[in-house]
C-alpha cells in the first residue's frame, strides 16, 4: 500500500497514496476545495457536502458529484473541482447552508475571518430564494472561555469530533433531529477540558468564539506576531494578535513537531494576565516597610551596591524556569562574575541529593512527536493533563494506538485513555517503582538494592515491567513529571527510574516543569552547570540550601515566593531573615511585597524577545510583541545595563540575538537525548511519613505561574481539582472523624492554615491533597511532606 | 457521524447495582449480551425503551444519566440518541401515546385528516396531552408500514388504513 499512484485534479497530475482522500491530495497540491466539516486532524464526517467535486475513475464518471473529503483516490481517478457540474453542486450546498444561517455578519465576531463568509463570497447567490422563517437556536453557556451563538451553527460537528477524538471527553453532542438538531452539552454545563479553546479555531462560523476576545476588535485590525507559549515545557507555537500595543488574543501556529495544530487553554488565554491591575510598572524600594517608587538609575545603583557589597557565598539567585534563555544566561553571568555560584531554577524541587548524578541536560529524551509512537510508557509522578496538556494528548494517542500506559502517582488521575494506575502515598510510590524494578531484575546501589529486595511485585507491576521490556529502546519510555520532582525522595525516584530503564532497555524522559526548564540547564541557571550545560567544578547551593535562612542577599527573578516555591512557609521565613532581597518581576503580589526590599519591573511574556528551549531541546526564538507597561523593561536589557553598571566585561550586547548566539556557541556540543545518569547516587529513602498523613501539593493547571494565576478568564474556569481545600479520601476522612466541609487546621512544621475538607476518592489513604500555587497556601510547608490535620474546635 | 476511536467508554464510577431495579437490569443485560463487550453501548436504544416504559413513558435527564452509567458511555451520547428518535419522550406523557405518521405515504393517504381530526375533537396539538391525561398526541416520522397508510402507532401496536371514525373507536377504548 505504500506505492504512490498518480491522479489528475483539474488537469494536473498529482501524486497520491492509495486510500488517501481527494481533499488531502488537493490540499497538498495547493488546489483549493471549499469545505466546512473536513479537518485534517479529525475524523471524516462528510456532512456539510461543501466539498462536492466531479470525478471519474477508469474513464467511468461517477453518477453524481462526490465529496472530496470522503472519496478515496484510486488508479485512473480524474477530479474536476471547478467544472460546471462541481460548481453547481457547491452552489447548491451553499444555498442550503445559508437557508438557516443568519445574515448578521456586521455584528458577528467571526466577521472577516469566517469560512462561511469567505466561501459564500465565492459560491453564494446574491438573492435568497428562501422566504420561510429561519431557525433560531437557544444559546448555551459553555463557561468563561467559549462564547456561543448557536443560531449561526452550520452543524459541521467539528467541535463535537474534537471533543470526542482529541480532548477525549464527550462534552459536546448533536442533540435533536433534522431542523431541530443543535450542538451543545444538552444539560448546559460549562466545558472544562484543558484543550477546549481549540473549538474556537475549529468552528468555521461565528457559533463558537472566544469569550474574552469577544467584541473587542475586528480581525483586520490585528497584526499577527509569532510567539512561543510561556507555560508548559512543550513550547507551543503561537501567533499573538496585537492591536495598538495590546495583545488581543492568541492563536496556534501549525508545527507538527511540537503542537500539531492545537494549543492548550492555558497558552490561549494566559495572555489575559498581562492586563492584571497588579502589574509592576516602576522600580520600587521598601523603606521602613513602605513601598516607594524610584527611578531606574537609583534602583540599579542600589542593587549594584548591595550585590557588590555582599559576600558572594551568602548571595543567591533564584530564577524562574520560564524566564527566557537570554535572561537566565545573563543573570548567571552576573552572578558567577561576582563570584556567586548559588544559582538555581528548580523552584518546586526539594530533594537535590542526586545533583551530581543527574544528566547534564534532563530532557524528554525523544522528539515530542515520537511520544505518540511509544508502545509502553511508565508515567511517574505526573498529573500530565494538568501539567502538560498537549503532551498528554500525545500520550493519549499512543495509548489509543495500543500502548501500555502505567502511572505511578500519589493521586488517581482523570485520564481520557486506558491506563493502569498505581496510586499510593509518596512512600508507596517508591515501593511501586521498586516492585517494577524487581520484576525486571534491576540492580543498583546498596540503598536501591535494599528497596528492590524488599519489594513485592504484583501482577500490575509485572505487566508494566514486561510491557517496557517488550517494547524496547525506541518504543518505551519512563517519564518523570512535576509531582515526582516535588517528591522528598526525588533522587531515589530518578535512580529507580534509571534502574528500571536500564533493566528494561528503554529510555528515561523528564517532563520539564516550565517553558524553559531545559534552557535553564543550558544557560547555566543551575548551581552545578556552567553555560553549555558543562558541569561546574565548584557547585553552588541548590534552591533548598539557598532558602535555609543562611543567605543574606537574594535575587528573585520572575516568580512569586509564596506561590512558586516548594516550601512557601520556609521560603517566607528565609526571605524574612535575609538582609536584602531584590525581586525582578512583572507583577506585584503579597508574597513579593513582604519578601522583597527592591522590586525591578521586567517585561512579562510577549513583552520581551527571547528564546525558550522546549522539552526535546528545540530552541525557539521569538520577538517581543508589545512594549512592557510603564517603566518596565525587557529582562535581558535590565541585566545588560546591570552588568555594565557592575563593571563586568562583555556586556556590550547590541540585541538579544547576540546574547543567544553567544550561548548557542557554548551549547554546540550538547546532546539533547542523553538522559543517562552521570554516576551513582547513594541516597537513602527518607521514608516520607510512613506513619501519619502526607501532603500532596499538586499544582492545578491554572496556578502554574504568575501570568496564569492572573488570567481572569482562566481563573473563572470551574475546575474541581483547583479549589484551595484539603482533599481527603472518604475512608480517610471517616477514620479521622471528618466530613465534607469540616473546618480543619492543617499544620506543616511551625505554621498552618484553616481549611475545609472536600471528599475525593482520587486521593490515596494516608494522604491529604492540598493544591499548591493557590492563595491560602502561604503558611504551609513543603508541597509534598508530613502534615497534621486537626478539627477547629470553635470555628 | 464516525468517531475514529469509537466508542469512547467512560467509567462514571457509580455502583451499577444501585441503578434501576433488578428486573430492569436483567432486561437490559439481555440486550447487552447480544453485543461484543466493548460495544455494549449498542444496547442504548433497548435500554432507553425499557427504562422509559418503567417510568410512565418518558425519560428524565437523571434516568438518561443512569443509562449512560450503566452502559459506560458518555452522557451526551445518550442525550443524542434520546433526543433524535421520536419514540423517546423527554417530558411527562399521558397514559397512552397516539402517534400519527406524517411522512409522505400516509400524508397522501389521509393522515392530515387524522391529525386535524384529533386536534379539533380532543383539543390537543402535536406533542400535547389531553386535559384528562388520557393520551399524548404525537406526529412521528415514517413508521414503515406505507402499504397500509395512513398508519397510527397506539402505544406499542400498529393500526393501519385508518379513518377519523376508526381512529375515534380506538381512542374510545383507551382508559
Amino acid at each position: 500500500m505504500t506505492d504512490k499512484i498518480t491522479i489528475e485534479i483539474d488537469g494536473r497530475d498529482c501524486e497520491a497514496a492509495p486510500g488517501e482522500m481527494i481533499i488531502a491530495v488537493a490540499d497538498r497540491e495547493g488546489i483549493s476545495i471549499p469545505r466546512f466539516c473536513y479537518h485534517k486532524k479529525l475524523s471524516i464526517a462528510a456532512n456539510c457536502r461543501m466539498c462536492l467535486v466531479e470525478a471519474e475513475q477508469g474513464g467511468r464518471p461517477f453518477p453524481k458529484p462526490v465529496p472530496a473529503c470522503a472519496t478515496p483516490v484510486g488508479n485512473g481517478l480524474k477530479v474536476w473541482t471547478r467544472s460546471p457540474k462541481a460548481i453547481e453542486a457547491q452552489k447548491g450546498t451553499m444555498e442550503f447552508l445559508l437557508i438557516n444561517h443568519p445574515l448578521d455578519c456586521p455584528i458577528c465576531d467571526q466577521g472577516g475571518e469566517c469560512e462561511l463568509q469567505d466561501v459564500a463570497m465565492g459560491y453564494g447567490g446574491d438573492v435568497s430564494r428562501f422566504s420561510e422563517r429561519k431557525r433560531v437556536v437557544e444559546d448555551e453557556d459553555l463557561g468563561p472561555l467559549i462564547a456561543t451563538d448557536m443560531t449561526r451553527c452550520i452543524q459541521c460537528t467539528r467541535c463535537v469530533r474534537f471533543a470526542a477524538e482529541v480532548a477525549g471527553v464527550r462534552e459536546l453532542g448533536a442533540t435533536g433531529r433534522g431542523e431541530d438538531m443543535r450542538i451543545g452539552t444538552f444539560v448546559g454545563q460549562a466545558v472544562t477540558h484543558e484543550l477546549s479553546g481549540n473549538v474556537i479555531d475549529l468552528c468555521p462560523v461565528g457559533a463558537l468564539t472566544s469569550k474574552p476576545f469577544r467584541f473587542t476588535a475586528r480581525p483586520w485590525e490585528l497584526s499577527g506576531i509569532d510567539g512561543i507559549a510561556p507555560h508548559d515545557g512543550l513550547g507551543s507555537n503561537i501567533r499573538l494578535h496585537v492591536r495598538r500595543n495590546r495583545i488581543m488574543r492568541v492563536h496556534p501556529r501549525d508545527n507538527e513537531a511540537v503542537n500539531e495544530t492545537w494549543i492548550s487553554d492555558r497558552d490561549r488565554f494566559g495572555y489575559a494576565g498581562l492586563e492584571s491591575d497588579d502589574r509592576l510598572t516602576a522600580p520600587m524600594v521598601k523603606e521602613e516597610g513602605v513601598w516607594r517608587e524610584i527611578g531606574w538609575s537609583d534602583a540599579l545603583e542600589l542593587a549594584a551596591k548591595r550585590l557588590k557589597g555582599a559576600d558572594p557565598a551568602e548571595t543567591g539567585w533564584l530564577l524562574a524556569p520560564n524566564a527566557t534563555l537570554e535572561e537566565l544566561y545573563l543573570a548567571q553571568r552576573i552572578a558567577r562574575d561576582l563570584g556567586c555560584a548559588n544559582i538555581d531554577h528548580r523552584l518546586r524541587q526539594q530533594d537535590f541529593r542526586a545533583d551530581a548524578a543527574d544528566p547534564l541536560v534532563p530532557t524528554l529524551g525523544l522528539p515530542v512527536a515520537e511520544l505518540e509512537r511509544q508502545k509502553a510508557v511508565l508515567l511517574v509522578g505526573s498529573d500530565i493533563r494538568q501539567e502538560q496538556p498537549l503532551l498528554a494528548h500525545r500520550l493519549r494517542k499512543a495509548a489509543l494506538a495500543g500502548a501500555t500506559v502505567c502511572c505511578v502517582n500519589p493521586l488517581k488521575l482523570n485520564l481520557n485513555h486506558p491506563a493502569s494506575q498505581l496510586v499510593g502515598t509518596p512512600a508507596a510510590m517508591l515501593d511501586d517503582l521498586a516492585a517494577i524494578a524487581k520484576s525486571l531484575d534491576a540492580r543498583g546501589s546498596s540503598a536501591l538494592n535494599d528497596l528492590i529486595g524488599a519489594a513485592e511485585p504484583t501482577e500490575a507491576h509485572a505487566e508494566a515491567a514486561s510491557a517496557l521490556r517488550e517494547a524496547g529502546e525506541q518504543e518505551a519510555v519512563v517519564l518523570l513529571g512535576a509531582l515526582a520532582a516535588t517528591h522528598p525522595d526525588y533522587s531515589l525516584i530518578k535512580v529507580l527510574a534509571h534502574a528500571i530503564a536500564a533493566a528494561a532497555g528503554c529510555r528515561v524522559g523528564y517532563l520539564p516543569a516550565a517553558a524553559n526548564s531545559v534552557g535553564a540547564y543550558l544557560a547555566g541557571a543551575h548551581p552545578d552547570r556552567l553555560p553549555g550545560a558543562k558541569p561546574s567544578e565548584a557547585p553552588g547551593r541548590s534552591v533548598a540550601a539557598m532558602l535555609d535562612g543562611s543567605l543574606k542577599t537574594l535575587v528573585l527573578w520572575g516568580f512569586e515566593p509564596d506561590r512558586d516555591l516548594v516550601d512557601a512557609a520556609g521560603a517566607a521565613e528565609a526571605l524574612g531573615e535575609a538582609e536584602f532581597v531584590i525581586a525582578c518581576s512583572a507583577f506585584r503580589g503579597p508574597g513579593l511585597d513582604s519578601a522583597a526590599d527592591l522590586m525591578l519591573p521586567i517585561g512579562a511574556f510577549a513583552e520581551t524577545s527571547g528564546t525558550f528551549v522546549n522539552a526535546n531541546g528545540t530552541w525557539q526564538r521569538f520577538q517581543g510583541a508589545v512594549p512592557p507597561p510603564g517603566e518596565a523593561r525587557p529582562g535581558w536589557k535590565v541585566l545588560r545595563v546591570f552588568g555594565n553598571l557592575l563593571d563586568l566585561n562583555g556586556f556590550e550586547y547590541r540585541d538579544g540575538a547576540e546574547v543567544q548566539s553567544e550561548l548557542a556557541a557554548l551549547c554546540a556540543e550538547v546532546q539533547y537525548d542523553a538522559n543517562a545518569p552521570r554516576g551513582d547516587c547513594e541516597a537513602e529513602p527518607t521514608s516520607p511519613a510512613r506513619a501519619g498523613l502526607t501532603r500532596i501539593g499538586n499544582i492545578p493547571v491554572y496556578a502554574l505561574d504568575p501570568l496564569t494565576r492572573r488570567s481572569a478568564p482562566l481563573q473563572e474556569v470551574p475546575l474541581a481539582r483547583g479549589e484551595f481545600a484539603v482533599y481527603l479520601h472518604p475512608a480517610q476522612a471517616a477514620e479521622d472523624g471528618f466530613g465534607p466541609g469540616t473546618l480543619l487546621y492543617a499544620q506543616q512544621g511551625k505554621s498552618g492554615v484553616r481549611i475545609r475538607v472536600i471528599l475525593d476518592d482520587h486521593v490515596p489513604m494516608g494522604c491529604a491533597r492540598i493544591p499548591g500555587g493557590l492563595p491560602g497556601g502561604e503558611t504551609l510547608g513543603p508541597l509534598m511532606g508530613p502534615i497534621s490535620l486537626e478539627r477547629v474546635k470553635n470555628p | 457521524m464516525s468517531f475514529r476511536n469509537a466508542p469512547v467508554a467512560v467509567d462514571h464510577e457509580r455502583d451499577k447495582t444501585t441503578l434501576f431495579t433488578p428486573e430492569i437490569r436483567a432486561a437490559i443485560d439481555a440486550h447487552i449480551a447480544k453485543y461484543p463487550p466493548e460495544w455494549k453501548q449498542s444496547a442504548v436504544m433497548p435500554a432507553l425503551t425499557i427504562v422509559q416504559d418503567a417510568n410512565g413513558g418518558w425519560l428524565t435527564t437523571e434516568l438518561m444519566d443512569d443509562v449512560a452509567a450503566y452502559l459506560d458511555m458518555p452522557q451526551v451520547s445518550v442525550y443524542e440518541v434520546a433526543s433524535f428518535y421520536g419514540m423517546y419522550d423527554l417530558e411527562p406523557q399521558g397514559r397512552h401515546k397516539v402517534c400519527v405518521c406524517n411522512s409522505i405515504s400516509c400524508l397522501l393517504q389521509g393522515s392530515e385528516a387524522l391529525i386535524e381530526h384529533i386536534e379539533h375533537k380532543y383539543g390537543v396539538g402535536p406533542g400535547e396531552t389531553t386535559a384528562d391525561g388520557r393520551f399524548t398526541f404525537k406526529e412521528v416520522e415514517c413508521l414503515g408500514a406505507c402499504r397500509h397508510a395512513p398508519v397510527v402507532l397506539l402505544d406499542k401496536s400498529y393500526h393501519e388504513d385508518l379513518t377519523p371514525e376508526s381512529l375515534d373507536k380506538l381512542i374510545d377504548e383507551l382508559e
